[in-house]
């Protein structure tokens, strides 16, 4: 049969969350399929057709799937399933919302978060923040999987898939989008980013994520945040990273001011490089850092500032 | 309104996990165990309701061994009414335990089902959106608030870009997130009065549920283990060394 991938996108860009999960699909079912589900989205279904392995994008563009609501995402894929072995998306807040529906409808159990196939139905995946990796086989008529992306790379483009548009599924009219309040950055997206600074409660104020983001601009990088950060109001709910916020696996993560909890380090611990600065010599983070730095934030951002500068960047 | 919550016995989250030498699982003997952090929010939000007079009966549920009591006597604690135990020795998967929930809020037809939106040890994030589904009602997952008006929940998600703001028509279920309260600590009296509160006692097969797990868990290992690397001394030695490692 065949695998279909839900592709995460805001209707102008196609996230490339959709290609890692693509990759993880390839070796689930072939061939794949990506949907996109949206409206005035033509540039995200032209990304799509480009994804490497790719062989045909269904759209279904509908002003009833604007915000991809889980209701309404829910008929529409049970109008698909029949077709499809596999059906896949991103472990992102979309499709941790719109799946779990897919599988209870079609009577399968969900395999969540997956971060690696080992066979069409052997996969890998984390349980308990990331303290274990639970193997499983799920041998199964169909197949519902969130896929981590962060644990896969996205296979480029070069494909040239074909389009086939569909019309909408029933509205269930139980829940209707009400409005939203999304963080605009000119900053890399987080969990896309080669580099992410991220501050914690150390630095005190939000005032103060200004060093922060001093430091993430002179890198081109992302500016994250501990739990403790956000809880404290310093910066919005979208900028937290670990076990219930966003995991990240950059080239480099710096950790400013994080003592490292351990729900803080599920979200970065597959990371290539961590770099960590705190004043506190015994803090958790030095224990998984690369690189550490015992020293005072507040002295040592601005001289990171002033040095990246010195070096041209 | 009736309040619907389930509540789920875990280990506690500040105990550190270890995996057995076998793979068989992780190390459940002698540790502390919890109720899950989410179902504690969800517990707390259902009460909060019922302060502001919303709602009329907390219901809470859950699924699991005998000791799972202990988790429904917090629950009952912090002010729920009544608690209903569903007794089962074995792991069960999200869909069966979604298709118990079905059984219970056909019999006992809450307005709203609120639980967390995931369990800290299998991380699967799933019960709640499966029950929506069962039940073909609306959801608001990842809570970080709410509002009820006129046979309406509104509720503010938290989502990857920031916040999001539905309104889903009652009956629904919400899944909770961790900003949308922070749960109180029972004081002793409440804790004497929960023991007197009414627990039933049932089973999978009263609600006609098949619970037989349908994934197989090969094994459970560890992580792959970071170690720690190195201390630098300054800021530019830190920069040498994160240019040298390629990584700026």
């Amino acid at each position: 049969m065949a695998s279909l991938v839900i592709a995460e996108h805001d209707n102008r860009a196609l996230s490339d969350a959709t290609a890692k999960t693509v990759a993880a699909s390839s070796s689930v079912s072939c061939p794949v399929h990506v949907l996109v589900a949206g409206q005035n989205c033509a540039s995200v279904v032209a990304a799509a057709a480009k994804i490497k392995g790719v062989e045909k994008v269904i759209v279904a563009e509908d002003p009833l799937y604007l915000h991809m609501m889980a209701e309404t995402m829910e008929t529409l894929l049970l109008s698909l399933a029949d077709k499809y072995d596999a059906i896949l998306a991103p472990a992102t807040s979309n499709g941790k919302n719109i799946l779990p529906r897919v599988a209870a409808k079609l009577d399968v159990p969900q395999i969540s978060e997956i971060t690696k196939v080992l066979s069409p139905d052997t996969f890998e995946r984390p349980i308990y923040a990331g303290n274990a990796i639970q193997t499983v086989e799920a041998k199964l008529p169909k197949k519902i999987i969130t896929v981590r992306t962060t644990a896969f790379k996205a296979p480029g483009d070069g494909g040239n898939a074909q389009i086939e548009k569909i019309s909408a599924a029933a509205d269930p009219g139980t829940a209707k989008f009400d409005g939203e309040i999304l963080s605009h950055s000119e900053r890399p997206e987080l969990t896309a980013a080669k580099i992410v600074v991220s501050g914690g409660r150390g630095l005190g104020s939000g005032e103060n994520f200004k060093l922060i983001e001093k430091v993430a601009d002179r890198l081109h990088a992302a500016v994250g945040a501990s739990r403790a950060a956000v809880d404290a109001g310093y910066v919005p709910n979208d900028y937290q990273v670990g076990q219930t916020g966003k995991v990240v696996a950059p080239d480099l993560y710096l950790a400013v001011g994080i003592s490292g909890a351990i729900q803080h380090l599920a979200g970065m611990k597959d990371s290539k490089v961590i770099a960590a600065i705190n004043k506190d010599e015994e803090a958790p983070i030095f224990q998984v850092a690369d690189f550490g730095l015992v020293a005072d934030l507040f002295q040592a951002l601005p001289e990171l500032d002033q040095e990246l500068a010195k070096r041209g960047r | 309104m009736k309040v619907l919550v389930p509540v789920k016995r875990v280990i506690d989250f500040n105990v550190k996990v270890r995996v057995k030498s076998d793979q068989s699982g992780v190390e459940l003997a002698n540790v502390k165990m919890s109720m899950n952090p989410f179902d504690e929010i969800a517990v707390e939000e259902a009460v909060r309701l019922k302060e502001k007079g919303k709602a009329t009966e907390i219901v809470a549920v859950s699924i699991g061994p005998q000791q799972a009591s202990e988790t429904l006597r917090t629950a009952l604690a912090m002010g729920a009414d009544r608690g209903i135990l569903v007794k089962s020795d074995a792991e069960i998967e999200p869909l069966a335990v979604a298709k118990i929930l079905r059984a219970i809020v056909n019999e006992e037809k809450p307005e709203l089902v609120i639980t967390g939106k995931q369990a800290i040890d299998d991380d699967a994030n799933q019960t709640g959106q499966m029950l929506a589904a069962l039940l073909g009602w609306g959801q608001g997952t990842f809570a970080h608030k709410l509002e009820l008006e006129n046979g309406a929940a509104k509720i503010e998600r938290e989502v990857d870009g920031g916040l999001q703001s539905v309104e889903v028509k009652t009956p629904a279920v919400m899944t909770t997130d961790l900003r949308l309260n922070e749960p109180r600590y029972a004081s002793l009296p409440n804790i004497m009065k929960a023991k007197k509160k009414p627990i039933a006692e049932k089973t999978p097969a009263d609600y006609g549920v098949d619970v037989a797990p349908r994934i197989k868990i090969l094994k459970v290992s560890e992580p792959p283990k970071r170690s720690a690397g190195i201390r630098v001394k300054s800021v530019p030695e830190l920069l040498d060394k994160l240019t040298e490692a390629g990584a700026i």
